[in-house]
């Protein structure tokens, strides 16, 4: 006689563990490179902010006002253009966010 | 008259018991006890009317009823079934099979005969 | 010069315009027509309230004492605005999805609604903001008492002081009337919103012009204006590195923790996209507002005279030019920065006060019912209008006391490092579900300590608060407790120093405290909806009220308390309210005892919010309530006790099943029985129905007659031969056996057995070997020799070998006799080794033997009985059973 085995399925667990995709159609891909342009966006800027610390300062010339000024702003424009053209082709809100949730999702 | 009769049963005394009572009311009786091989000692001749075991050694008797009702040859064949466990669901398993005549052990040799007469005699 | 009263004539109806600027927002927002009111460009115009006086008129004061170092005050802000992928966006997410008022609600929320780190917050937010405020009416009497100065009146105190407070006093009823007129769910002020807005656009567009004017109008050019920068006193840029990297970092800290920051940037938030917009606009404006700070520093330093406050250039270089027009346009520009920061920051103050400390004591002072009448309503409202006149109070009373001594940029610096505690638990809050209301509170507490023993109290100056001797020697002569150079380490700027020290402290308590000590379950509920935000909210997926009906809140209760109990709980409220089915109105008695219900399973707390959250009205999406129950299925499942409640389920649960397997597989062995016996019963019963009936009839000839009645004789012994063995079988199997223990030799049984088997010896050939068996034995003789005879008369049944042989074989095996019967035929096929014990288990093709299946059945369970067994032994070249008998 068969004896259909026990249903023993340990109880589905509540927390939410959704697969996590491996393999993202091509536009998806570009996207999670750009979330990832635009997070390194600000720690390039800040290296680039502290870089005039590390001039050279024993002659008056090279540590003018005015150059280090021209410097700085030239940083500042070039960072909002670049901040500009990410938030261009980044896509704020859609179906991915998910996804990148369980990449945040922190530990306890 | 004359016409044949094939019981397919296992159990002897209840072989001889049948083959006897028939034969008497004039019937060819042929028996075969063994399911494996029904279908074949079948083909080898149709007969008129067939009274099939539920419980055989090989093969149950309702895969053979089965194939006898697929097979062209067999399709309108009286078929009788006999079975030793009276519970309902046999009795549907085997109407919904495509048997003639349902029939539980243990019976009255008077049924048998009216049974036969009425299925094959028609 | 122009006259002081056109001044004032023009400030009024600039006034008058953002009023009605304003009320006009207010209008369309109440129609519905938001578009263009919460547009991206607004969103980000709103967001330069960061620009206050203290950069219209204060960067250029700091350009001209320290050069390019007020630019770290902008930069700082610019790194978090274009690192908004990190942070910024995380905040705006969770601020809607929580539906936060403002910074301390960001706090307290994630922390379990703490009431105590909402009050920590609002107080440290106040008193850090205050002296904000101070500087933005002092910055403002100023430039008018520049003006005043220039149409020929000296301006004493007493009209310094008058001028702030209708000044104070201005803001504040515009502050009441914009900020409180409609107390929505989400704060969202939209009038204000548009009249800081325009604020902002008139401020940039002042200090551009101010600076175009400067650059192309005095100084001749951008290569002139160089020339004159590098002529300049601040000439040679050599940063100190930590105060530039100290400064960045503070800056940028304080725009993600000044309330009327957070307020712009998460609470006012419309939509997500417009961060997007800001990321790059909104550094561009600050790029903008800095863009001529230190041209118009140095050439004011080069053209007014000596000692001139370099904090007002803005208006006094115009002035000095005859430029009275562009002087007044720079004066509503700083009169703009100061305002909108005014507005919105005492608007934030107001918000915090009345939500965490006001609202909170009085609904604690009354006992119940509170919550279900209007009164609350009325009551935050109050308090919100009372805390915005308190706040704007306190600001005017500190611009009294501190005479308006102090440099702005040194006001601004402290306010920042003040706020800037709040950041370590925003941060652990946000990005670490360990994070926990005691590191928060910890973490909050040190560094307020530190910053207000190394900053705060010391920015009233020396022998203003701390007294000469304590900076020197430190409180009490502890000398490592010097307020500018803690743990003795001395020569550190004091603004890193602070920064440093208070951060370092602040977070290792944050870290430190979680780690020790235990959330409570709301808190891990809250610290996983904050952690977790992009999974469980989405953008703009919300339902309104009507949509939460009893359905919705089926669902939910169904998650928490599980859907059997859920749905008792709801017919039956249904059936009361004499309503078939399962949902029944949505009554406040019946929230409140669905309330009651799920309390049991999450704590009073979280069922207070839940249902709160699906009844209040506020703007709930779906998966925001699905995620709370799911989470707090998982603190369920965490808790200790309820893990070891929901363990014993689990086993009761798996004992259910297993019962149920048993019965079920009884069922259908049960079932299989009966119809077996049904069978081996019927089946001897047909014969001889049969055959008596046919001898009844008559007409059988003697021979036949006799054959016949023999026939109905051995069925009729097989039928009683059936049922004894079914009795004895029923007997064995229910465990009664009498078991009738006697002495004897293994010899004398086998030798009965082989007797009673009634086996043709001259057919079948046995060998046995005497000297074997002669083994005394203590058991049920007669049971034992069952056995044997079931055994030996299978062979004669069974053995198919022409000449078949049963060879009995006795040896000591493991304590035990083993006695193997073994014939010469072709033994049980591998595949029904398993099943000859069974009952009715006799092989088909041996059918014709006549036993019904049920020996083998039998021994077993008389060895069984007797404290042995039988087991099917393969491989010994025919049938082969080994019965195994207790020997003593």
């Amino acid at each position: 006689m068969t004896q259909a085995p026990p249903n023993d399925s340990p109880p589905k667990s509540p927390i939410k563990t959704g697969p996590r995709t491996k393999f993202l159609e091509r536009s998806n891909y570009r996207q999670r490179r750009f979330r990832d342009a635009a997070r390194w966006l600000p720690l390039f800027g800040a290296v680039f902010m502290v870089f005039p610390l590390m001039w050279p300062r024993e002659t008056l010339d090279q540590s003018l006002t005015s150059s280090s000024m021209i410097y700085l702003f030239a940083l500042w424009v070039i960072l909002a253009v670049l901040a500009f053209v990410l938030n261009l082709v980044l896509r704020v809100s859609d179906s991915i966010d998910g996804d990148e949730g369980t990449d945040e999702r922190g530990s306890e | 008259m004359g016409q044949r009769v094939l019981l397919i049963e296992d159990e002897p005394n209840i072989i001889e018991a049948v083959s006897y009572i028939l034969s008497r009311d004039g019937w060819t009786v042929h028996t075969h006890s063994d399911g494996e091989t029904a279908i074949e000692k079948v083909m080898q001749g149709v007969p008129d009317l067939i009274i099939l075991d539920v419980m055989l050694p090989g093969r149950s008797g309702y895969d053979i009823l089965r194939d006898l009702r697929a097979a062209a040859e067999t399709k309108d064949t009286p078929v009788m079934m006999l079975t030793a466990r009276g519970q309902a669901k046999d009795r549907e398993l085997a109407i919904g099979l495509g048997a003639t005549q349902f029939m539980t052990k243990p019976f009255s040799n008077a049924e048998v005969l009216e049974s036969v007469r009425a299925l094959a005699g028609s | 010069m122009i006259s002081f009263n056109l001044l004032v004539l023009v400030s009024l109806l600039y006034v008058a315009f953002l009023f009605i600027v304003a009320f006009v927002a207010e209008r369309r927002a109440a129609l519905g027509k938001t578009g263009w009111l919460r547009s991206s460009a607004i969103y980000t115009l709103s967001l330069s309230i960061y620009c206050t006086a203290w950069t219209f008129y204060g960067a250029v004061g700091y350009a001209a004492r320290s050069g390019l170092e007020f630019l770290t005050i902008y930069l700082g802000p610019t790194l978090v605005m274009i690192g908004w992928w990190w942070l910024v966006r995380k905040l705006v997410r969770i601020g809607r999805a929580q539906r936060l008022t403002s910074i301390a609600d960001l706090i307290s929320s994630r922390f379990g609604k703490s009431t105590g780190l909402g009050v920590m917050v609002t107080v440290l937010a106040i008193i850090g903001i205050t002296p904000y405020i101070a500087l933005q009416l002092q910055s403002v009497t100023q430039s008018i008492a520049v003006f005043a100065a220039g149409s020929g009146e000296v301006w004493a105190q007493r009209d310094l002081d008058g001028a702030a407070m209708w000044v104070a006093i201005g803001l504040a009823v515009f502050t009441v009337v914009f900020g409180t007129r409609n107390l929505d769910a989400h704060e969202r002020h939209d009038g204000i919103v548009l009249a800081i807005a325009v604020e902002a656009v008139v401020k940039l567009f002042a200090l551009i012009a101010v600076g175009i004017f400067v650059v192309w109008g005095v100084a001749g050019g951008v290569g002139a204006t160089m020339d004159l920068i590098d002529a300049s006193a601040q000439s040679q840029w050599a940063p100190s590195p930590s105060r530039w990297i100290g400064l960045i970092f503070v800056s940028g800290a304080a725009f993600l923790c000044l309330p009327r920051m957070f307020q712009v940037l998460v609470v006012e938030n419309s939509d997500e996209r417009a961060l997007g917009t800001a990321s790059w606009a909104f550094p561009t404006y600050l790029m903008l507002m800095s863009l001529f700070v230190v041209p118009i520093a140095v050439v004011g330093l080069d053209l007014m005279p000596e000692g001139s406050n370099p904090d007002l250039f803005v208006v006094t270089l115009p002035l000095s030019e005859g430029r009275e027009g562009l002087a007044i346009l720079a004066f509503l520009g700083g009169f703009s920065s100061a305002t909108s920061m005014v507005i919105v920051a005492t608007l934030a103050l107001a918000t915090m006060v009345s939500n965490h400390i006001v609202a909170p004591s009085w609904l604690t002072s009354r006992t119940t019912g509170a919550a279900v009448s209007g009164d609350v309503r009325g009551v935050v409202v109050a308090s919100r209008r009372i805390a915005i006149g308190v706040i704007m109070t306190l600001g005017y009373i500190y611009f009294r006391l501190s005479g308006g001594g102090t440099a702005l940029a040194a006001i601004g610096l402290v306010s920042f490092t003040g706020i800037m505690q709040v950041l370590p638990a925003m941060i652990g809050g946000v990005f670490w579900r360990g994070a926990n209301r005691w590191g928060a509170g910890a973490g909050i507490a040190i560094g307020f300590a530190v910053w207000a023993w190394t900053q705060f109290l010391p920015s009233f100056g020396i022998d203003g608060v701390i007294s000469q001797a304590v900076f020197d020697n430190g409180p009490f002569g502890i000398n490592w407790l010097r307020p500018h150079a803690l743990f003795g380490i001395e020569g550190i700027d004091p603004l890193v120093h602070v920064a440093f020290w208070s951060m370092l402290l602040n977070s290792g308590a944050v870290v430190l405290v979680s780690v020790l000590t235990f959330p409570n379950p709301l808190e891990r509920l809250q610290g996983a909806q904050f952690v977790n935000v992009y999974d469980y909210s989405s953008d703009a997926r919300a339902w309104s009220q009507s949509a939460a009906q009893a359905e919705d809140l089926l669902v939910m209760t169904q998650r928490i308390l599980g859907s059997a109990e859920a749905q008792t709980v709801f017919r039956a409220e249904a059936q009361m309210q004499g309503k078939s089915g399962f949902l029944p109105d949505v009554t406040p008695d019946f929230i409140g005892k669905l309330e009651r219900e799920m309390s049991g399973s999450i704590g009073a707390a979280a069922a207070h919010a839940m249902i709160g959250q699906l009844t209040e009205g506020a703007t709930v999406s779906v998966d925001d309530l699905m995620a709370v129950a799911d989470e707090t299925a998982q603190i369920v499942e965490y808790s200790n006790q309820l893990e070891a409640k929901s363990a014993e389920q689990e086993r009761t649960a798996r004992a259910l099943r297993e019962a149920n397997d048993k019965l079920t597989a009884l069922s259908i062995q049960k079932d299989a029985f009966l119809s077996q016996i049904s069978h081996e019963l019927r089946t001897p019963m047909t014969s001889i129905r049969s055959f008596s009936d046919i001898l009844r009839d008559g007409e059988v000839d003697g021979d036949a007659r006799r054959r016949f009645a023999g026939i109905i004789h051995d069925e009729t012994n097989r039928l009683t031969r059936l049922l004894d063995d079914l009795l004895d079988l029923g007997v064995l199997e229910s465990g009664q056996v009498q078991l009738n223990i006697g002495e004897g030799t293994l010899a004398d049984v086998i030798d009965r057995a082989v007797l009673a088997s009634g086996i043709d010896e001259t057919k079948v050939s046995i060998s046995r070997r005497a000297n074997a068996e002669a083994v005394t034995l203590s058991t049920d003789m007669d049971r034992l020799s069952q056995v044997f005879i079931n055994l030996i008369s299978n062979v004669a049944k069974y053995c198919d070998a022409d000449e078949p042989e049963l060879r009995i074989i006795v040896r000591p095996m493991d304590g035990q006799l083993a006695v193997d019967f073994c014939d010469n035929g072709t033994g049980v096929p591998q595949e029904s080794q398993s099943v000859i014990f069974e009952k009715f288990s006799r092989l088909e093709d041996e059918g014709k033997a006549g036993g019904a299946g049920l020996g083998l059945a039998i021994c077993r369970q008389i060895m069984t009985a007797i404290g042995g067994g039988i087991a099917y032994l393969p491989g010994q070249g025919g049938a082969a059973f080994r019965v195994t008998i207790p020997t003593d």
